[in-house]
């Protein structure tokens, strides 16, 4: 415990934040980064909705406090890995809207070409490595980004997120024991919405606290309320300071939930309306960071200014991925080996 | 053909107590793709149930109970998802009744949603059945219509060794022919939409000729089958349509009888080229047929790249793409 105390503090001295979570500046940029993946997600399911979207697309709705709030612990050079689940992740690491919304499209200045898809992005540029849409596959790579750190002496951490599904995959276990075995900064984040998919956590893991899942390992874990993103900050903020000391992987139940079908197809019957109304009426995490700046007495006029701001630039995203032009066929046959 | 799989599994579980299903969502929710819709409410959780999302596990499980008498009947959501189980089915299941001389077996059945034209991109779109085939003591099936469908799974579930059972998800609806730019017919309208009540069984092994014709044998299955009709119709070559329904032992006899009648051959499939399971018939009819071929035998098949989001139709296989083929071989 006094060690968990220790690395707090650490945390809170590297971003210099008071004890009261994040300051006026840094909420505004919260509340900012959470609405942009809102109405990013939003346009992407109308988009999908006119037919301009095919095959799978999974909305990040109701989760984007766990993103930004684990992005704004991190720091420049660090890595971020997830699941399909990852248009908001892609927003969060500073990826342009445009590439992400043509790619959904399938177009040529998607970050993928078009070849990629909803599922299949990434960008050297951000170290984002990847959308992957193998359920928990993503989870061993991020366990090898945090080796290359170990390896290279450097003081960068993975930030590895997959969904309390994934959290029952084999290789997530033995990912678990290898980063514990050999210290590597991993943090390891458990996205748990409660559904894998159509089915409830409680029907697909015997366990009830999934923070507990490395503790065989010695592996620190903590839950977290995800619809707050000064919760998930506080913690990922704990989580990176005890990997960046050398100290190892660090697992993180980030308790959340989508307002969303699981992807656009999903009928919805394992759930009820009023289960979703209820959080998105009482539990939402831009909505909880408005009113909060509001208490910091930001006005109105500012909290306008953000939403214009953000409107523009999901407007220009949607206009750039229906105007840009399809992949050419001669793309098929180029990055399937190493050309030239 | 969902209907048609769900009564196929509606009646093993009434006929026969040693069948359980099992997969990710396909218990309480009823299957992402609605296959086992009804089965938990009818047959309880300790028969239909939802695993976790862990392929490796449940299916070596299935093993274990297959070992010792029961019949379990196994969901992968995707063809895609199977890979972290293959390590299982390979060295387990497949060889299980080898390597214990008859004593114990894997009577399993593993179902999975193949193929593409849906924007699956690469991880929701893939026709894997070559690796399969590749391994002996492993059965491999492909339905390409609702009739078979439901025959073949009984006849899959009914085997006492495993089988592969991959169901062609662009097949679910309707007969689809490779034009994506048309609407898909309904079942309803389709000869092999109609599928009797009760039990019936298909045999494995046996394949289906689907067109008789003159000029060139078609051997192909799966959704493949509906594009390579349509590009019968469309080129006026008169070629003689194989299904061949389970891959993997296959029906040598009506692909011999049918290649020494027309002398050509063109075979059609939907996964990449090499290595598929094209060049296993290529050369099972070169060494069968060698004396009776008028023309070098054509393959037409997915491109060796992974399946893109983008581009899907020009990696698709279509009806262009097959009746060029057909032309090839009756040119050369």
């Amino acid at each position: 415990m006094a060690q968990a105390a220790e690395t707090r503090k650490r945390g809170k001295t590297r971003s210099g934040q008071d004890e009261a979570g994040l300051g006026k500046a840094e909420l505004l940029r919260a509340y900012r980064d959470m609405l942009l993946i809102r109405r990013f997600e939003e346009k992407a399911g109308q988009l999908y909705g006119m037919g301009l979207i095919g095959g799978f697309c999974h909305l990040y709705i109701g989760q984007e406090a766990v993103v930004v709030g684990i992005q704004m612990a991190l720091g420049e050079g660090d890595q971020v890995i997830t699941s399909y689940r990852d248009h908001g992740h892609m927003l969060a690491t500073g990826m342009e809207a445009r590439g992400v919304m043509a790619e959904l499209t399938g177009r040529s200045t998607g970050y993928s070409h078009g070849k990629g898809g909803s599922m299949h992005m990434f960008s050297k540029e951000r170290n984002f490595f990847g959308g992957h849409g193998i359920v928990g596959a993503q989870v061993s790579l991020g366990t090898g980004l945090g080796f290359s750190n170990w390896y290279r002496g450097n003081d960068r951490v993975c930030a590895t997120y997959f969904g309390d599904g994934a959290a029952n995959q084999g290789q997530v276990f033995e990912s678990f024991n290898l980063a514990s075995l050999m210290k590597l900064p991993v943090i390891y984040v458990i996205e748990n919405n409660k559904y894998g998919m159509g089915t409830s956590v409680d029907r697909a893991t015997a366990s009830r606290d999934l923070s507990k899942n490395g503790a065989p390992w010695g592996m620190p874990g903590v839950q977290v309320d995800g619809m707050d993103v000064e919760a998930v900050h506080e913690a990922a903020a704990a989580a990176v300071a005890h990997c960046r000391a050398g100290k190892g992987p660090y697992l993180m139940e980030v308790k959340t939930y989508r307002y969303r079908g699981h992807s656009m197809s999903d009928p919805g019957k394992y759930r009820t309306r009023e289960e979703v109304q209820k959080m998105r009426s009482e539990r939402d995490c831009i909505e909880g960071a408005r009113h909060k700046l509001e208490g910091l007495g930001v006005d109105e006029a500012e909290i306008k200014k953000i939403d214009d701001e953000v409107k523009a630039i999901v407007q220009d995203a949607a206009d750039f991925a229906q105007t840009s032009p399809e992949p050419d066929p001669s793309e098929l046959y180029t990055d399937v080996l190493v050309e030239g | 053909m969902v209907q048609a799989l769900n009564a196929a599994m509606d009646i093993m579980l009434g006929r026969d107590a040693n069948v359980v299903v099992f997969g990710e969502d396909v218990g309480y929710f009823g299957g992402v793709f609605r296959c086992t819709e009804g089965l938990q409410r009818k047959y309880g959780p300790s028969r239909v149930f939802d695993t976790p999302i862990a392929e490796a596990g449940l299916l070596a499980t299935a093993v274990g109970m297959g070992a010792y008498g029961l019949r379990p009947v196994v969901e992968i959501q995707f063809a895609d998802y199977i890979y972290p189980a293959t390590d299982q089915l390979i060295s387990e299941a497949a060889r299980l009744r080898y390597r214990s001389v008859g004593d114990f077996t894997a009577p399993i059945t593993v179902r999975a949603p193949c193929g593409g034209g849906i924007f699956g991109g690469q991880t929701h779109s893939q026709s894997p059945e070559a690796i399969f085939t590749h391994v002996c003591g492993l059965t491999t099936v492909i339905p390409s219509n609702p009739y078979d469908a439901k025959g073949l799974l009984i006849s899959a579930i009914e085997d006492d060794d495993p089988v592969i059972f991959l169901e062609p998800k662009r097949l679910y609806n309707g007969p689809f022919d490779g034009h994506h730019d048309r609407p898909v017919t309904p079942w309803t309208e389709h000869p092999a939409g109609e599928v009797p009540d009760g039990y019936y069984t298909v045999p494995l092994g046996k394949a289906s000729v689907v067109r008789s014709g003159e000029a060139v044998t078609v051997l192909t299955y799966g959704t493949m089958v509906h594009v390579a009709m349509t590009a019968v119709a469309e080129s006026g070559v008169d070629g003689e349509v194989i299904d061949l329904r389970t891959l993997i032992p296959i029906d040598i006899d009506t692909i011999v009888d049918s290649v020494r009648k027309t002398g050509r051959c063109v075979i059609v499939h939907e996964a990449t080229r090499t290595s598929g399971f094209g060049a296993e018939l290529s050369a099972l009819v070169q060494e069968n047929c060698f004396y009776s071929l008028e023309a070098p035998i054509v393959r037409v098949t997915g491109w060796d790249t992974p399946y893109p989001h983008s581009l899907e139709w020009d990696y698709f296989p279509g009806p262009k793409r097959v009746a060029e083929g057909l032309r090839r071989a009756m040119e050369g």
